[in-house]
């Protein structure tokens, strides 16, 4: 069988397994004895196992089975979680990672796993020397009572009543697990895998949590709706091993009511003692004094339960951007219409396009927003890498993530992740203080590091907040004069925050020189630059002893940007507002030669004057024929320009295009954009006229 | 053998070109190009085809023919190589043939001037036409036109 169209979505599958796996087991960490979290655990390494195993990638699936094995004895208690076994199962997720990494980017998914597999091995045969001795297994006197039919509530009984009404095939099915049999749960998750393949299961006894969480005895019996045959299903029941026997006997009606009836008068009687939950989970035949153990079921498998069922679809990105493309095309062609509609005075026809601008304007809202991500896609991974750091760094922290929930463009998301990690690293490492300092300084051991993310405006901020030594001005200036990045008396005249924002600099990036005194500045300048090629911004305020607030600002998309359109003869082009610092008109008597360079007076300082018609060499227009000339005053960082032109067009919100692999970088030029004529306008890079 | 081969052919000047059909998108009528500056000068500039936005060059240009005005019968065909998609500027491009395989012999030492490395084959029709088919990859190997033009520069 062809598996390379699985492919994708095994991939993706995987890697939700992965994050759930990573987050539970932080989860269990921070309180090991919720064995419920250990079965959510279990479940999704045993559809891993699953689905790598049908994959064929069989390093995957053996590890995953180790891993089972492991999580296997703790959820039956056989095992208590330590942190020798946190730490082999996050080695054994990390190895996943790898390998489902491996295989995206088209290996087989092989690794050298055998030091993992060794520890997980010893963790499991009770080798491993470090734990206490395995708890004593809890075993249930084995019961050969095999339950009879199973009480149904008046919902599921008129279900299966009807469906039999409409000719659909109503099973009843009773199996019973053999002796012998190690996972009893797993053995029945099998037989309802299998039976959800091919039609629904409307009831079983035990309930599905119950039995996954093997709170049953050998058998359990269910009501199922099929198209099967009956005894096809129970040929296919019996071949899944340890299962001894399978019983599954064709309901009518008659059957059906005369079964309910029986079970509901051995319930009264069964039930009379203990009262019987609502939930009609009651048992018929075998004893009730299990009862007790459902409250614990209930309690930690239903709300993720509840959360699974996620109404979403994957669309390929690609896709997305075809309907982009198709949309601005729409969306010229509306243009058109208005502009002819306006012409040709016809009511009707005005009326009609009025509504077409309307309702692509919706449309327009819509496709925009398919392309919205929360930023959950960029935090899930930051947990776990705040445990690994404080580990190493022997520090205590947590890590607390709000607004994780906000969306932000794809095109953004993509780029974010690695300034953030860079950021709570810092945060971590330079920012939080060790147990002994915090102590000293009257703090609780455990740090906080927040994590928030909120919409304002059109832009998203991110924050990352520790509540650590803060970063003291003194220090920082005295470093920042001795690396020559600032003078000592331009240094005084400066505020905090302009002190702070010293950490972005350049001649900050060399780390270990300067970690002994205020502590920041791990390439804290690429940071910077990334955010602001993101079109972004990134501000820190500091109270000395109390904690530092790193700011991040970001647009929330960048395939949409707000631009001003400028002519120069028949040439459009497009200038980033973002960069814009004012549009001004100079004369020509205003334009200096110094140094063979031509600058002009603004605002009092001097600053370079380039004509873009001479960059750019536009052939029909030139700013040195003019008396009076457009200027377009932009800004990298701290430093200005002034770009002549010969007209501005007006401020326009523009959709970014790419130019294609074909063409090389232009100097100067970022991109492409469609304008609503359909003509093509390149956009300026205002960086590359900056030097 | 008898495989046949789908082939899209062009005009440059006097001269029959091919290209696969599998390899060309659409033919397009001229349209506005937006001039794109400090490029190669056969790159006339970028189109939007349908809301992508495409570099078209001059492929008399690219062969160092003498380039001539676009009239009625000039024509962009739009080509994908890979991930890369060029639109050709060509004289004319109306028909679609199919030609043999062995009807396609290795180039010849010198063809009109056009550098033999563009050419892939040249395969002869009946009539006596001769179509010359072209190898894309380097036609569209910019590598190759950095040299040239720094040579040339």
């Amino acid at each position: 069988m062809d598996m390379n169209q699985y492919l994708s979505m095994f991939i993706d599958e995987s890697n939700d397994h992965l994050q759930s796996l990573n987050e539970n087991m932080l989860q269990l960490e921070g309180s090991p004895e919720d064995l419920g979290i250990v079965q959510v655990i279990f479940r999704s390494a045993h559809t891993l196992k699953g689905m790598a195993a049908t994959m064929g990638f069989e390093d995957l699936a053996s590890l995953t089975h180790k891993m089972e094995n492991v999580l296997d004895l703790v959820r039956n208690e056989k095992l208590k979680m330590q942190d020798f076994i946190f730490d082999t199962l996050f080695k054994s997720l990390d190895a996943l990672e790898t390998m489902v990494q491996d295989i995206t980017e088209g290996g087989e998914g092989k690794a050298d796993v055998s030091s993992i597999v060794a520890s997980l091995q010893a963790i499991e045969s009770g080798e491993w020397t470090g734990g206490t001795a395995p708890v004593a297994a809890v075993n249930q006197s084995p019961s050969t009572a095999t339950p009879s039919a199973v009480e149904l509530d008046e919902f599921q009984y008129s279900v299966l009543d009807q469906s039999i009404a409409e000719g659909h095939r109503v099973l009843y099915v009773e199996v019973l697990v053999s002796e012998q049999s190690q996972l009893k749960g797993v053995r029945a998750y099998m037989v309802f895998d299998l039976l959800e393949r091919s039609g629904e299961v409307v009831k079983s006894f035990p309930t599905v949590q119950d039995i996954e969480q093997e709170k049953f005895e050998r058998s359990f019996s269910l009501y199922y709706i099929t198209t099967k045959e009956a005894q096809e299903l129970e040929k296919g029941i019996m071949s899944i091993s340890e299962i001894e026997s399978a019983k599954v006997i064709q309901l009518d009606q008659e059957t059906l009511q005369q079964m309910t009836n029986q079970a509901a008068a051995t319930a009264e009687v069964e039930a009379a003692p203990v009262p019987a939950p609502v939930e009609a989970s009651s048992e018929p035949s075998s004893s009730s004094k299990e009862e007790p153990k459902k409250p614990v079921a209930t309690k930690t498998a239903a709300p993720k339960q509840a959360a699974t069922p996620s109404r979403t679809i994957r669309v390929d990105i690609e896709r997305l951007d075809v309907l982009m493309n198709l949309f601005s095309e729409l969306l010229i062609d509306r243009s058109r219409l208005e502009q002819l509609a306006s012409e040709t005075g016809n009511n009707d026809l005005s009326d009609t396009v009025a509504h077409l601008s309307r309702v692509s304007t919706d449309l327009q809202n819509i496709v925009l927003k398919l392309r919205m991500v929360p930023v959950d896609t960029v935090f899930n991974r930051f947990p776990r890498m705040i445990r690994d750091l404080a580990k190493t760094l022997d520090k205590k922290i947590d890590l607390v993530i709000t607004g994780a929930e906000t969306e932000l463009d794809r095109t953004v998301i993509d780029e974010i992740g690695d300034p953030l990690v860079h950021l709570l690293r810092n945060a971590v490492d330079h920012g939080v203080e060790s147990i002994a300092e915090r102590v000293a300084a009257g703090k609780p051991e455990l740090g906080t590091v927040n994590l928030r993310a909120f919409h304002s405006g059109n832009h998203v901020f991110i924050e990352i907040e520790d509540d650590g030594k803060g970063i003291y001005r003194d220090n920082l200036l005295r470093t920042a004069v001795k690396r020559g990045v600032v003078t000592e008396e331009q240094g005084a005249k400066m505020s905090d925050d302009e002190v702070n924002q010293l950490l972005f600099a350049p001649g900050f990036s060399t780390a270990d020189k300067i970690s002994d005194i205020s502590g920041r500045g791990v390439g804290l300048d690429v940071v910077k630059s990334k955010i602001t090629s993101l079109g972004g911004n990134v501000t820190i305020h500091s109270t000395p002893g109390k904690g530092t607030n790193f700011s991040v600002q970001l647009p929330l998309t960048l395939s949409i940007i707000a631009a001003m359109l400028v002519r120069l003869g028949s040439e459009k082009y497009a200038v980033p507002l973002s960069s814009i610092v004012e549009t001004a008109i100079v004369q020509r008597e205003q334009v200096r030669n110094i140094h063979g360079n031509k600058m002009i007076t603004f605002r009092e300082s001097l600053i370079p004057y380039l004509s873009l018609s001479e960059v750019f060499g536009v052939p029909d227009f030139n700013d040195a024929n003019e008396q009076e000339t457009e200027i377009v005053v932009i800004r990298k960082g701290e430093r200005l320009a002034a770009v002549a032109v010969e007209e501005f067009i007006g401020q326009s919100e523009i959709v970014l295009k790419s130019m294609g692999t074909y063409l090389p970088s232009i100097e100067g030029i970022s991109g492409a954009t469609i304008l609503g004529d359909g003509q093509v306008a390149l956009i300026l890079d205002p960086n590359a006229f900056i030097k | 053998m008898e495989e046949e081969l789908k082939v899209i052919v062009f005009k440059l000047g006097s001269e029959e070109y091919g290209i696969e059909v599998d390899k060309v998108q659409t033919i397009e009528r001229m349209m506005p190009i937006t001039r794109v500056p400090k490029t190669f000068s056969f790159v006339k500039g970028v189109i939007n085809l349908r809301g992508v936005v495409i570099p078209v060059i001059d492929l008399r240009g690219r062969f160092s023919l003498p380039e001539t005005e676009y009239t009625d019968q000039t024509r962009i065909v739009i080509v994908g190589v890979d991930d890369m998609q060029v639109g050709f500027i060509v004289d004319s491009a109306n028909d679609v043939i199919d030609i043999k395989r062995d009807a396609i012999d290795s180039p010849p030492e010198v063809v009109g001037g056009v550098k033999a490395r563009y050419l892939r084959g040249v395969a002869k029709l009946e009539d006596a036409r001769l179509l010359i088919m072209l190898n894309l990859n380097e036609v569209l190997n910019k590598s190759e036109v950095v040299q040239l033009e720094s040579i040339e520069g």
